[in-house]
């Protein structure tokens, strides 16, 4: 899985959990909290979809990790190969 | 105690049969029912008013995926009430306001759909949702509310199972003249129909309607009546001391008269007339009305075989000796609303006020002989020649019963 795919995947998910935001601009190494409003369950959402959608566990010690797509991408690359994605 | 006088300045609803109060009396005066079969969890269909207003109205697409099915109800009726009072909104100090909302029940809905979900991964509860507890709180309706209007006085709901909305009211009424707050946004709301639990239970007890034609299923005292019709629905009063309403020129619907609560501390489920007709004779007793005074009495009567028949007994016994005021009952039009039912039954008879015309109770092919009091309003609205008093009753599981009057204002 590419970069790009993770962007796309975590993008996806902040979609649905923010249905009224714009996402077409967003810039990926800039903080998610910053560009859009999104609160402290918000981003628990988004963990609780990363598990329910792609079996993929995130302690809450490395939640700074998804504060950027370009972050996610990073801390969530090696998550998804050792699934074999 | 020189207690204030508090009036009705708005109404804001949602009912299965109209979104706003002029379509509700309309739909009560052209017999339009709101019952229709509706697809339910472990059920298939099943008999139920379903409300269909406008979601995102007042509310974000985000607010709705987080919120409660019984919060949007609130939101979207809060924001109606308001706006029909035509309040300066934006000028009202919102530490001031109070939301008293009137419930049966609430977070049935969001378990039932918790469990569902957490059972697609293998009853795991780290797929549990952490909106779980926000959801399911029993202030949840009131605090949505209050987090979309940005209320800051209290906001929290009452449990009083179908006596729930008269409760709201009578609750606002007494925090209005306590001087809590200076304006109340009060009545019930209910989401029930989105859980199965509550048509499962009603089918278990034998009091679940049914019926080949869903308009006809809800039939309070007819012959034929098998049982409940489950619906949603919400109806919120702006309420406010009527030096307050008449400073800012408000329309005033009606006055709060009188009211009374009381428990029957007999059985579960099952009603006590005795203690109806005591509920009913005390609220009379308090509004400083006489029985005749009475001109409209709204039955809380579901269409049970035999609590129609009980709140027909109460109320013969509570105005013996005297003349029975008009009677009719709004269930057979929208079904049982359950935490909702007494404001929105409320509501939909405030207009008597202003067109003298008392809307029927239908679906009554064969009158039952046990429900035959003498002035029942069947079938076809009734035009009269004075409404200054309406009597709303509300009565609930466990034995809760409520007792209502809302009178014509008068300076």
């Amino acid at each position: 899985m590419t970069n790009d795919d993770i962007k796309k995947l975590v993008t996806d998910i902040i979609a649905d959990i923010a249905p009224d935001e714009d996402l077409s601009a967003l810039k990926p190494d800039v903080r998610l909290r910053e560009q859009l409003q999104l609160d402290s369950m918000d981003f628990l959402d988004i963990v609780m979809e990363l598990r329910k959608r792609h079996g993929i566990e995130v302690p809450e010690a490395d939640y700074m990790q998804l504060a950027t797509l370009d972050s996610c991408a990073k801390y969530l690359g090696p998550k998804f190969a050792a699934k074999g994605l | 105690m020189n207690l204030s006088r508090i009036v009705i300045t708005g109404v804001g609803l949602t009912a299965p049969n109209g979104n706003n109060l002029a379509e509700f009396r309309h739909a009560l005066l052209t017999g339009k029912s709101g019952v229709e079969l509706f697809e339910t969890r472990h059920m298939g269909k099943v008999l139920a008013g379903v409300c269909k207003f406008e979601t995102t109205r007042y509310q974000t697409r985000k607010e709705l995926r987080v919120g409660t099915r019984a919060g949007s109800v609130s939101i979207y009726s809060a924001h109606e009430a308001v706006n029909d009072s035509a309040i300066a909104w934006d000028k009202v100090d919102k530490s001031r306001v109070g939301i008293y909302l009137g419930i049966t029940e609430h977070g049935n809905v969001e378990t039932e759909n918790e469990i569902a979900s957490l059972a697609t991964f293998n009853n795991d509860t780290k797929f549990w949702s952490h909106y779980h507890n926000p959801r399911t709180v029993a202030n949840n309706p009131a605090g949505e509310a209050s987090l979309n209007l940005g209320i800051t006085g209290p906001a929290y709901t009452l449990g009083a199972a179908c006596a729930a909305g008269n409760l709201g009211i009578i609750h606002a009424a007494q925090m209005l003249r306590l001087g809590e707050v200076d304006f109340a946004l009060a009545g019930g709301i209910s989401e029930s129909i989105r859980s199965f639990g509550i048509f499962a239970a009603f089918k278990s007890q034998g009091a679940l309607a049914h019926h080949v034609d869903p308009t006809k299923a809800s039939r309070p005292f007819d012959k034929s009546r098998n049982g409940i019709v489950v619906s949603e629905g919400g109806c919120i009063f702006a309420m406010e001391r009527l030096e307050d309403a008449v400073a800012r020129g408000a329309k005033i619907y009606g006055e709060i008269a009188g009211y009374a609560v009381n428990s029957d501390a007999t059985d579960y489920v099952l009603p006590n007339p005795v203690r109806q007709a005591e509920c009913i004779r005390l609220a009379i007793k308090n509004s400083g009305l006489a029985p005749e005074q009475i001109d409209i009495l709204n039955t809380h009567a579901t269409s049970t075989p035999l609590g129609d028949v009980q709140e027909c007994q109460a109320v013969a016994s509570a105005f013996e000796g005297h003349q029975l005021p008009h009677i009719n009952n709004t269930k057979g039009f929208i079904g049982h609303a359950m935490g909702a039912a007494g404001s929105l039954e409320l509501a939909g008879n405030l207009p008597s006020f202003d067109d003298l015309v008392v809307h029927p109770t239908i679906n009554v092919d064969d009158l039952d002989p046990q429900c035959a009091l003498p002035t029942l309003v069947l079938n076809q609205p009734k035009k009269v020649k004075r409404v200054d008093a309406i009597l709303n009753n509300s009565f609930g599981m466990l034995g809760i019963n409520s007792a209502l009057i809302v009178k014509r204002y008068s300076a």
